[in-house]
């Protein structure tokens, strides 16, 4: 299929991958908008929920919450690299930020694991409910952006649509901005 | 191309609109004739009904709870964002496709599936869901409470997949339309109609999030066992119930403006004037975009809620009534001294007038909390969404099909068949809901299975109105094959129809009829806006917008 004349103007001079990006990211905005804000009511109905989140692993928190910001600290790098048209650079980075994405996903494992050994599950108390699913739901949105990444690197090795990690890099962003919202509400507020 | 290439797995936006056209269609087709077994039941209760059999409590709570999901999210939807959207944004804009036309492929794929797995809802184990398509927890949340465990599940699996495929779909539209226009093209010389689309686009994204949310936490409810709607356990089921509202009254705007957009496309070619006020227009669509997320407790009256916020959201919905109201009057005054034509096109979008302000009016009688206490509930509510969803999804799709058709397949529609088609339609249409009016006022309340144990509402007065009603339906499906033989007949045998046979000014009437791949021969530029009709001191009626001052 040959790219239409359409998907190449661009009549506001924004280009039309980048506005696409940030209309994903509205409709995103809106659905954990609408999930968080219904914790905070219920949070603010229930004061023994900060029992519950008391039991939280705030370290485990926090150490994701460092390997999350490096990450994107690396897809700004591989930007970086892939506007300077240094397609050997750009993809050692983008790699480096799958990699932080990957540890991400290992402590999360590690942390839900011995939670769930200890008897919090999903359906233990609604605080909880509301930890694994909102949880749950950014971590998806981790792995999705980790094979994306995936995908664009190997264009970009080969020098092909360098554009997109620009891309990539707005909804990474995205996804780490969406955790430090969830890190002080699910493990710190009290 | 081979056949598969060039209609199943096609990236032309022409040809997804038309997937999404067809599709929609035959959904609609499935709604109605549920709507037909249950009125049958409501008219002649327990008696056997032709072509579906005895019907059972269980059946009539499936298949009302499936019709209502039915006509909006498979039926209105795809027709009148998805069908029209895509065929006619790129055109409109004067471009040759989406910008995304993979992503565009991706969304009809997913719509498709969506449907796939509400059809099968009907068949497994326990049947259909029964819950009534706002799907209220608690009862929609258990099985032990529905006793549609499949069902309720997959019901709520389909429409979750529905929202995904209009949202890629909607980002499509809006990137589209921002980015690909036509050089000359300012956000001024926009045709209404893509105004219309593209606002509702960004509406329902706006307001659907939150129900997604609600929507995984409800199938997490449903299925894992957690407690998100369930008061015993600390949830909140009035909270699913705003999170649905807050996306089902903008909602109801989604379906609304781009039909307010067809019709306003068809009187100003059919009048040949230009619509009265354009810029009022546009801005009094994005302030009715924007009042529209405040009204939404007004659904809510009787559910609990602080009466302090019932009387804000009975304020903020008769506010919300004024864009409305004013649109009508910019449409009236752009027919008033135009010389009229009344195609069929034309009096579909007439009678889109007509009967859409009926329903608005109702509207402000169940918007004023202390009547909506005693109507909630009743067939006087289902008597007015009709008057408004009708209009919307039945009557302005047919005014932008008999309008399009040329474009779209190169022929004409008959004309005679169709003014038969439109007279068959429009006057059982009001047949069948101006008596549940009454019968909604005397107290019948919707979602009965029968009315036989309710002596009062079993009085033969009332059976009359519903007999009459149900009679309605089935003429009403009657004369739709008249439209469905015109409509295929036509695609194949219809007079030929040149480029431009309504003498309109928009850029889709610059291709050819019907349009290759790729649209245009050569890309048009725009001089003006859409309306230029009856210019004086020009010789044609008519000024396209690509036409050299
Ligand atoms: C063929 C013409 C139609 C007839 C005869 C019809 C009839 C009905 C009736 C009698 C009900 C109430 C059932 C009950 O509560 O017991 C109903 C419900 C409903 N209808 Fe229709 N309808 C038609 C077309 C449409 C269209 C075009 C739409 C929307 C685009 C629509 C949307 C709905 C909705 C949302 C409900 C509520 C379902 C629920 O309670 O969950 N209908 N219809
Ligand atoms: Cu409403």
């Amino acid at each position: 299929m040959q790219t239409p004349v359409a998907t190449g103007r661009s009549v506001t001079g924004i280009p039309t991958g980048r506005l696409a990006v940030w209309w994903v990211i509205g409709s995103e905005i809106v659905i954990f908008g609408g999930l968080l804000m219904y914790y905070i009511m219920l949070r603010n109905k229930y004061d023994y929920w900060a029992e519950s989140s008391a039991h939280t692993a705030t370290m485990a928190g926090a150490l994701n919450t460092f390997i999350l910001l490096t990450s994107s600290l690396f897809i700004v790098l591989a930007h970086y690299y892939a506007e300077k048209k240094d397609h050997l650079k750009s993809f050692k980075y983008i790699w480096m930020t799958i990699a932080g994405g990957l540890g991400f996903l290992v402590v999360k494992s590690i942390e839900w694991t011995n939670e769930i050994m200890s008897g919090y599950t999903i359906t233990s108390e609604l605080f909880w409910s509301f930890y694994y699913t909102a949880a749950g739901i950014h971590a998806v949105h981790v792995i999705a952006g980790m094979v994306i990444m995936g995908i664009i690197s190997f264009d970009v090795l080969q020098k092909k649509n360098m554009h997109r990690v620009e891309l990539i890099g707005i909804y990474w962003h995205f996804v780490d901005i969406v955790w430090i919202f969830l890190f002080p509400l699910l493990y710190i507020a009290k | 191309m081979s056949f598969w290439q060039k209609y199943v797995f096609s990236v032309d936006h022409k040809v997804i609109g038309m997937q999404y056209l067809l599709t929609g269609i035959l959904m609609g087709v499935i709604g109605a004739y549920m709507s037909y077994v249950f009125r049958m039941q409501l008219a002649f209760p327990g008696k056997e009904v032709p072509f579906f059999g005895l019907v059972t409590a269980a059946e009539y709570n499936a298949l009302i709870t499936n019709h209502g999901s039915i006509m909006i999210f498979w039926f209105a939807m795809p027709v009148l964002i998805a069908a029209f959207g895509n065929f006619l944004i790129p055109l409109m804009i004067g471009a040759d496709d989406m910008v995304f036309p993979r992503i565009n492929r991706l969304s009809y794929q997913i719509f498709l599936l969506s449907a796939v797995i509400l059809i099968v809802s009907f068949f497994v184990p326990g049947g259909g869901f029964g819950g009534a398509w706002t799907a209220y927890p608690p009862l929609s949340a258990k099985a032990e409470y529905n006793l549609t465990p499949w069902g309720s599940s997959l019901w709520l699996l389909a429409v979750a997949l529905e929202f995904v495929a209009f949202l890629l779909g909607g980002i499509n539209f809006i990137t589209t339309l921002m980015n690909s226009r036509a050089k000359g093209m300012k956000y001024l010389d926009i045709p209404i109609v893509l105004w219309m689309i593209v606002i509702a686009s960004i509406l329902f994204m706006a307001s659907v999030g939150p129900l997604i949310a609600g929507a995984i936490m409800l199938l997490f409810d449903q299925l894992i066992g957690t407690g998100f709607f369930d008061p015993s356990r600390g949830g909140d089921p009035v909270l699913w119930q705003h999170l649905f509202w807050f996306f089902g009254h903008p909602e109801v705007y989604v379906v609304l403006l781009p039909a307010m957009g067809i019709v306003a496309e068809v009187m100003t070619t059919f009048s040949r004037k230009k619509l009265f006020a354009y810029k009022t227009v546009l801005f009094t669509t994005i302030a009715t975009g924007v009042l529209s997320f405040f009204v939404w407790a007004h659904h809510q009256f009787i559910a609990g809620i602080d009466p302090r916020m019932a009387n804000i959201f009975t304020v903020t919905t008769v506010l919300i009534s004024i864009p409305i109201a004013e649109m009508l009057f910019v449409y009236i005054a752009t027919l008033y001294g135009g010389s009229i034509r009344f195609t069929t096109a034309m009096l579909f979008a007439l009678a889109f007038l007509a009967t859409f302000l009926i329903g608005g009016v109702t509207g402000i009688f169940l918007g004023a909390s202390g009547a909506d206490i005693y109507f909630h509930d009743t067939y006087f509510v289902i008597a007015h969404f009709h008057y408004t969803f009708v209009p919307i999804a039945v009557i302005a799709v047919f005014a932008g099909i008999y309008y399009w058709f040329p474009k779209m397949f190169g022929r004409f529609m008959n004309e005679t068949l169709g003014k038969i088609h439109f007279w068959g339609t429009f006057l059982p249409f009001n047949t069948i809901f101006l008596p549940l009016f009454f019968t909604g006022a005397a107290g019948d309340h919707r979602r009965i299975f029968t009315y036989a144990n309710f002596p009062q509402l079993a009085t033969p007065g009332l059976q009359d109105l519903r007999i009459i009603a149900t009679v309605s339906v089935v003429i009403l499906i009657c004369f739709q094959f008249l439209f469905f033989w015109n409509f295929f007949y036509s695609m194949f045998r219809g007079a030929k129809a040149g480029k431009n046979p309504w003498n309109a000014n928009t850029l889709e009437w610059v291709a050819p009829s019907p349009p290759p791949h790729g649209n245009f021969d050569v890309f048009p530029e725009v001089y003006r806006g859409p309306y230029e009709f009856s210019v004086p001191g020009r010789a044609q009626d008519f000024w396209p917008q690509n036409e050299k001052a």
